[in-house]
């Protein structure tokens, strides 16, 4: 187990050294097709206990990547959940084992789109297979088993990783002691599907896309990928944290412009994240990961009834959501906690005030933080570890 | 259903939690309706490992429950019990809140179908101070176990002990012990039909079970 024991003796920050298992096996997918070899990217932090029963898996979102915690070296800035993840924060390194990987289909060093097809020499482009939730899962679970864990304490995920953890509990509900799934649901609803594919037609409107061939032309298409991520930035806030933030102030002018710059902050501030977000993403992964997304549906494998993906399920569920959320609303945890109440499942639901919308489970939410510190000390507990 | 139910009946505390507490057996599937910051459901966790749930209408009191380890969800007694299975609970606990929810008679009947037995606790209205109040002061009354106003009070559908027992014959539920608290204490009785017992009992509880074919 030496390999994956991240070393955490530096005092005040956790690095999150990433490594790559390569599986020369194949990962057999929901579609029917497979992907062979593939690989798993990944960060730890902590130690793996005597009994291996210590282990926490952090499921990621759409566009995260496995370095949750420290800093990230491909954009130098910080992990993306360092508000949850650290001595004394409710996943703590110094009591737990936590693995965060890049999904399957990502960008960041799993097997995604941008990967070379073994069978052409050259990356797959849209030659890449569409790939599930369920996928990324199954991956998540090959590369656990390669590390010689067979049980994960919890799994743990916002919005899409919040999909993930439900699937854990459904897919390999024998291994999973307790699940967290955050502003997240088991279905894709109409309207996150609508805003998905606003984003998937503007990159493939770009004519720098090439057909997903864009690495072969030497060319990213920049414009596009930019706009499908101001389009989903606008559904990760909500109204009242926009208008707080920037309300109608105008960015480096004091008149109007009666033309088509960013006047306003607010113009400045989503040409900014798109600008930025297209150095760290590969437009196809952005393809391939929000199509992941659409298809999810778990109640769909079992004749509609979404309780039956849990019944006789020992997990002990920890549904959480966010008043302000309309992108993965409290109704949608709801429909979730129903099913778990309907298949006896033990489920606790909390959902927090926050005004700050989906991305509130990413912010600093001490409601949130002391729910999943009572709800992790008891489940620790119950499983011997305190 | 109302996250002030506790306060505004809040005159038995501890002993009407102690009372359930005992009358519940070790290792019991336990769900608490109404179950406010989850003192009664930590109880039973320590003192009879119990396998608990909670449905708390507060967020509030959920995120408290939570935090402190119960297993416990946001909901609605009126709305969401259909939701849990037949016969999922060994009991299920309806402390000071019926008289709060816009349903007692559908509340009842759920909770029946749910857990095999019920234990219900509830002001009683035909106390002597009650009717004494409404007697000489012609007013809504406001009492130490009833201290709300009339226009303030969770307490939507208050009865008696005759009109809860009325109640369980007509859905054919069974009776099994009953329990008066007066006087800041409680008594365990034989039967609580009759009228001393309605006037005396500023409080009762009940351990019914279904007769319903399940």
């Amino acid at each position: 187990m030496q390999e994956i024991q991240s070393d955490t003796s530096d005092k005040g920050s956790i690095g999150g050294e990433s490594k790559v298992h390569v599986f020369d096996s194949a990962l057999q997918l929901v579609s029917g097709e497979s992907l062979q070899p593939f690989s798993v990217a990944y960060c730890s932090w902590g130690k793996l206990n005597a009994d291996k029963s210590n282990t926490i898996l952090i499921c990621h979102a759409l566009t995260g990547d496995q370095f949750a915690a420290g800093d990230n070296p491909m954009t130098q800035r910080p992990g993306w959940w360092n508000t949850m993840i650290g001595t004394g924060k409710p996943l703590d390194p110094e009591k737990y084992f936590i693995i965060c990987s890049n999904v399957i289909g990502g960008c960041s060093g799993s097997t995604g789109p941008a990967s070379i097809n073994p069978e052409t020499g050259k990356p797959y482009g849209l030659d890449f297979p569409v790939i599930t939730i369920t996928d990324m899962v199954r991956a998540q679970e090959k590369l656990l088993d390669a590390l010689g864990i067979d049980t994960l304490l919890t799994v743990i995920g916002g919005s899409m990783g919040g999909m993930q953890v439900l699937e854990w509990a459904n897919s390999f509900p024998e291994k999973v002691f307790s699940a967290i799934p955050i502003a997240g649901s088991a279905r894709h609803s109409a309207q996150n599907i609508a805003f998905h594919e606003v984003g998937r037609q503007a990159i493939m409107a770009d004519i720098d896309w090439h057909g997903g061939n864009y690495h072969a032309e030497k060319t990213q298409p920049r414009k596009g990928l930019a706009v499908a991520r101001m389009a989903a930035h606008i559904t990760y806030l909500s109204e009242t944290a926009l208008t707080r933030k920037f309300g109608r102030n105008l960015q480096d002018r004091d008149a109007l412009s009666y033309g088509f710059e960013a006047d306003f902050q607010i113009e400045s501030y989503l040409r900014h994240q798109g600008f930025t977000f297209v150095e760290r993403f590969d437009a196809n992964s952005y393809l391939y990961i929000t199509r992941a997304m659409d298809y999810f549906d778990i109640a769909a494998e079992h004749n509609g009834k979404l309780a039956e993906a849990f019944t006789n399920s020992d997990t002990r569920f920890c549904v959480v959501s966010f008043t302000s959320d309309w992108l993965f609303p409290t109704s949608e945890s709801i429909h979730v906690v129903r099913a778990l109440n309907a298949a006896g499942a033990n489920v606790s639901f909390v959902e927090i005030e926050s005004d700050k919308g989906h991305d509130a489970f990413l912010l600093d939410e001490p409601e949130m933080f002391k729910t999943l510190n009572g709800f992790l000390s008891s489940v620790a507990k119950d499983r011997g570890l305190a | 259903m109302s996250e002030s139910n506790a306060s505004s009946t809040s005159i038995s505390g501890r002993k009407d939690l102690q009372l359930i507490c005992d009358l519940i057996p070790s290792e019991s599937r336990v769900l608490d309706i109404g179950c406010g910051e989850g003192d009664l459901l930590d109880l039973l966790k320590l003192e009879k490992n119990i396998d608990g749930r909670g449905v708390e209408l507060s967020q509030v009191g959920v995120n408290a429950c939570v935090a402190r380890g119960l297993s416990v969800v946001q909901g609605d007694a009126d709305r969401d019990l259909k939701h849990f299975p037949d016969n999922g609970f060994d009991y299920a606990i309806l402390s000071q809140t019926l008289q709060a929810t816009q349903r007692p008679d559908s509340v009842l009947k759920e909770l029946a179908r749910i857990g095999k037995k019920l234990i219900v606790s509830f002001p009683n209205f035909a106390n002597w101070r009650v009717r004494f109040y409404l007697m000489f002061k012609g007013r809504m009354p406001v009492t130490s176990t009833l201290d709300a106003q009339w226009y303030n009070t969770p307490n939507i559908h208050l009865c008696t002990i005759e009109d809860f027992i009325g109640l369980c014959d007509e859905l054919d539920l069974k009776i099994e012990k009953s329990f008066i608290l007066s006087n800041d204490k409680i008594k365990h009785v034989e039967s609580s039909a009759g009228p001393i017992m309605n006037l005396v009992a500023e409080q009762a509880l009940f351990v019914v079970s279904s007769h319903i074919e399940k």
